[in-house]
């Protein structure tokens, strides 16, 4: 019989294995499915894992869905790291793209290449406020941060479809609810032309490297996780936990805010209601698979990136539901979790 | 020879890079009280397991009443006739104590049939306990009486008790063996498990002595003395602690009408706490746990800041609002109780953990230095002789006594004005406590003023200058050591210490000054 049996330290290598055991069995359970569903297994792997990477448009393409995904993950590992469990990310990252498009509709011909940098310091103002609500009724009611944040996401998606069908409804868009499309000045600067990425991904591959040296560098970072470690330490050593929760939540809120800013005035160029893509959901996904870690959580990205592509495809090749992505995201997130249990046990054959 | 009540024989138990227990064997007589003394981490904790039935052995066999047995679970070991009494009350604080009882019970009894019976088993052995009090309200003695309630509720043949003294004032030691010594004389065997020298040699009338997992003596404890036992159990003496010389200076500590409810419902209010300690002595607080040792730890240690103002000072200055990094500016070291999840992160290493007191490695701009963290790490292990690999390991991988080390390394290596230690050697075995206790006077020689907080009464007897005692959330008049008497401190322990206690001249001559 198998059984599990507790190791006495938890290994390091399954610390790294266990994410691409992980991402196997994703992959085994996908092809049944595709079987399951009567499509060719090899064609539907192909379109998961094949199609994003195979030409330098595709790569492109497929660094366009993970900036966001990066982005927000890295403010939530902050967070979670911390022991605040903010998972309305989705809410701030869309109170980000509107607070960005507020500052982009006021864009006309003559306005300067200073309006980039406000749309994008917008956006995590407004990520900031929103993850603000859940931190202030957290911090003052102890109000629980989870269900705060869950709910705002709600709430954050009624405003956008308030501003959409009501004020900031393009008079020239035959009754479409969405804004008009943005000036050309306010678009975020791409970085190669002819291809969708912009300067997001410099500042996603930045955050990677400020959120390392802050977690595991600064006094101020160590004293962050000890909060989420052993809450009982770092009262003894007078972190103070209220600092914690701010930061935890405006760091997670206004990177989640600055995503959504980048997306709105980059990708998308106007506020639709379609802007909610789940990426704050997916972020996280995304972070716990990459291990609460920055440069984990820029292979995540990547891989959940490959899922939202691949889904898109198997909708247009394979005439799959795009639902198809939301499988292949929750079953590489149970899977991890049941590898996790390899890293503190190990299994033994006994009689 | 009557058939023992239980025999084991070559028990070997190999856990994954440790050998637990190594051909142990062990015989118990009906009637008998048979001590099982080692040190933390000697294997005394996995061998009563196997007998109890959570551990299963690699090897080895278990006889019970002369029959042998393979006992799967703590079930199967009840339905033997094998009860024991750990360390860590498994009870309920919310319901009461027949509530608690009647949950580990067969369902078919109804609550009054239980109440009746506890009633029965109390009156029986003198246990003296009120069935329907709510847990919260017992102190941490008769919460041990109803754990023993509980378990002869079994009517069993053999009962095991983990280190059940330390958590009790000496009266109750003394009423706990009484019970013990009743039982024993109607049949049931008895399995002592501690690493006190003087109670296994009151009590027990057998002896297994066990070291890293194996045994090294078997003996009659009633013959022995405590340095041959602990020869046994430690391969060597303790050392002895050096004579003292006493030459207190300033005040340090000064704390002066510290009334403070507690946060906590089941916790204990301070009330008008008044202390001093100076430089260069001990002072030493006794006491039974729960009687406001945690409060007033929290409220000295700045984890709890709702002091009120001026109550506390610490070399002059107000400290009662002052968070712990302030306290720490000012020269106050604390080394808590709990030194997992309170005064060490399990999961962070040794070298990180430096960072939660010490702020010596952190750079201009909050920038951690590591390679310096790492040195005063390992400084601190080779200074300390902490048993560890390395200063990359984490903290919950040290056995208690070697991380307990660590912790006092790391507060005493800070060169504090004030040491305040809670519980120093709880848990830890004699070796590492003798060491700690050493270092605590090394460092009062030195002019620190230090405030050790503890249980165990031969400790504060041995290193403290000055005790109090503490009671309900009241602190008693200090007492200098010399003047004081285990019987005293005991009755003080209970909260009689009446109004009228004589002050110890130079204390009120020092108030005066």
């Amino acid at each position: 019989m198998l059984r599990l049996e507790v190791r006495p330290q938890p290994s390091r290598r399954w610390g790294y294995a266990s994410p691409l055991l992980a991402l196997a069995i994703t992959v085994v359970i996908g092809v049944i499915l595709f079987a399951v569903l009567g499509k060719d297994p090899v064609r539907g792997l192909q379109v998961f894992f094949w199609e994003p990477i195979k030409s330098t448009y595709a790569l492109s393409e497929l660094m366009v869905k993970a900036t966001p995904l990066l982005i927000i993950a890295l403010g939530l590992a902050v967070c979670f790291r911390s022991n605040v469990w903010n998972i309305g990310a989705e809410g701030q990252y869309l109170i980000g793209a509107i607070f960005a498009a507020g500052v982009a509709l006021t864009a006309d011909k003559t306005t300067g290449g200073w309006i980039v940098p406000a749309i994008i310091a917008a956006g995590v103002v407004g990520g900031m406020v929103w993850a603000g609500i859940t931190a202030l009724l957290r911090d003052r009611f102890n109000a629980n941060e989870i269900l705060v944040s869950l709910m705002l996401v709600y709430v954050a998606v009624q405003v956008l479809n308030y501003l959409v069908y009501g004020p900031w409804k393009d008079p020239g868009g035959y009754n479409f609810p969405q804004t008009k499309t943005f000036e050309a000045v306010t678009q975020i600067p791409r970085l190669v032309p002819g291809s969708r990425l912009n300067i997001g991904l410099l500042l996603a591959l930045a955050g990677v490297a400020a959120v390392w040296v802050f977690l595991f560098r600064t006094y101020s970072g160590f004293a962050q996780q000890v909060g989420g470690l052993a809450p009982a330490a770092a009262r003894y050593a007078g972190f103070s936990s209220r600092k914690a929760l701010w930061i935890a939540l405006l760091t997670s809120g206004g990177m989640a805010g600055m995503a959504g800013a980048l997306e709105v005035a980059g990708p998308i160029g106007q506020l639709t209601p379609y802007v909610p893509a789940g990426y704050g959901f997916a972020a996280i996904i995304v972070a716990f698979v990459g291990r609460l870690h920055p440069v984990g959580i820029v292979f995540s990205a990547i891989l959940m990136s490959m899922f939202y592509i691949g889904g898109e495809l198997a909708q247009s090749r394979l005439g799959l539901p795009k639902s198809i992505t939301g499988v292949f995201q929750g079953l590489l997130l149970f899977a991890l979790l049941a590898c996790d249990t390899l890293i503190a046990y190990r299994l033994v054959w006994k009689k | 020879m009557t058939t023992p009540r239980l025999q084991l024989s070559g028990i070997t138990k190999r856990y994954p890079g440790v050998v637990a227990n190594s051909n142990v064997s062990l015989s118990v007589a009906p009637g008998e009280v048979h001590a099982v003394l080692g040190e933390n981490g000697a294997g005394k904790s996995t061998l009563m397991k196997i007998i109890y039935g959570s551990v299963k052995p690699d090897e080895g066999s278990v006889m019970f009443n002369g029959r042998p047995v393979h006992i799967r679970n703590p079930q199967e070991a009840r339905a033997l006739g094998i009860s024991m009494v750990f360390q860590h009350f498994s009870l309920f604080d919310t319901i009461t104590v027949a509530e608690n009882v009647w949950l580990g019970l067969d369902k078919s009894l109804t609550l009054a049939e239980v109440k009746a019976s506890i009633s029965a088993k109390a009156a029986e052995y003198g246990l003296d306990i009120d069935p329907a009090r709510p847990v919260h309200t017992l102190s941490v003695g008769e919460m041990q009486r109803v754990e023993i309630i509980r378990a002869l509720l079994t009517n069993p043949q053999l009962l095991i008790l983990d280190e059940p003294t330390s958590v009790l004032t000496p009266q109750a030691v003394e009423r706990l063996f009484v019970v013990l010594r009743k039982l024993a004389s109607e049949g049931c065997s008895i399995l002592y498990i501690s690493h006190k020298l003087h109670e296994i040699r009151e009590l027990c009338n057998a002896c297994t002595v066990l070291r890293g997992g194996q045994v090294t003596g078997v003996c009659d404890p009633r013959q022995e003395s405590n340095a041959s036992l602990s020869r046994l159990m430690i391969g060597a003496e303790p050392p002895a602690l050096a004579e003292r010389a006493q030459n207190p200076g300033a005040d340090v500590l000064q704390v002066q009408g510290l009334t403070l409810a507690s946060d906590d419902p089941f916790g204990t209010h301070l009330a008008d706490i008044a202390l001093t300690v100076r430089a260069g002595e001990v002072v030493g607080i006794a006491g039974v746990s729960g009687n406001g040792q945690g409060e007033l730890l929290y409220a000295l240690s700045g984890e709890d800041r709702r002091a009120p103002a001026g109550s506390i000072r610490v070399l002059g200055k107000d400290a009662a609002r002052m968070g712990p990094g302030r306290r720490r500016a000012l020269g106050l070291h604390f080394v808590p109780e709990e030194r997992l999840g309170r005064g060490a992160v399990p999961t962070l290493s040794l070298s990180q953990n430096l960072l939660l007191s010490r702020r010596d490695a952190v750079g201009a701009g909050g920038w951690l230095r590591l390679g310096a963290l790492k040195a005063q790490a390992e400084d601190i292990i080779a200074r300390y002789r902490v048993k560890a690999n390395g200063p990359d390991a984490a903290a919950k991988s040290l056995s208690g006594g070697n991380l307990q080390k660590f912790i006092v390394g790391r507060e005493i290596e800070a060169k504090p004005k004030l040491l305040i230690v809670s519980q120093p050697t709880w848990g830890v075995d004699v070796g590492a406590s003798a060491q700690i206790r050493g270092e605590i006077l090394k460092l009062r020689d030195a002019g620190c003023a230090v405030l050790v907080v503890s249980e165990e009464l031969d400790e504060l007897f041995e290193i403290s200058d000055r005790l109090h005692v503490i009671a309900k959330g009241r602190l008693s008049p200090s007492v200098d050591r010399v003047d004081a008497t285990v019987e005293r401190i005991g009755e003080w322990m209970s909260g009689l210490w009446g109004t009228g206690a004589q002050q110890p001249s130079e204390e009120s001559a020092h108030a005066a000054a």
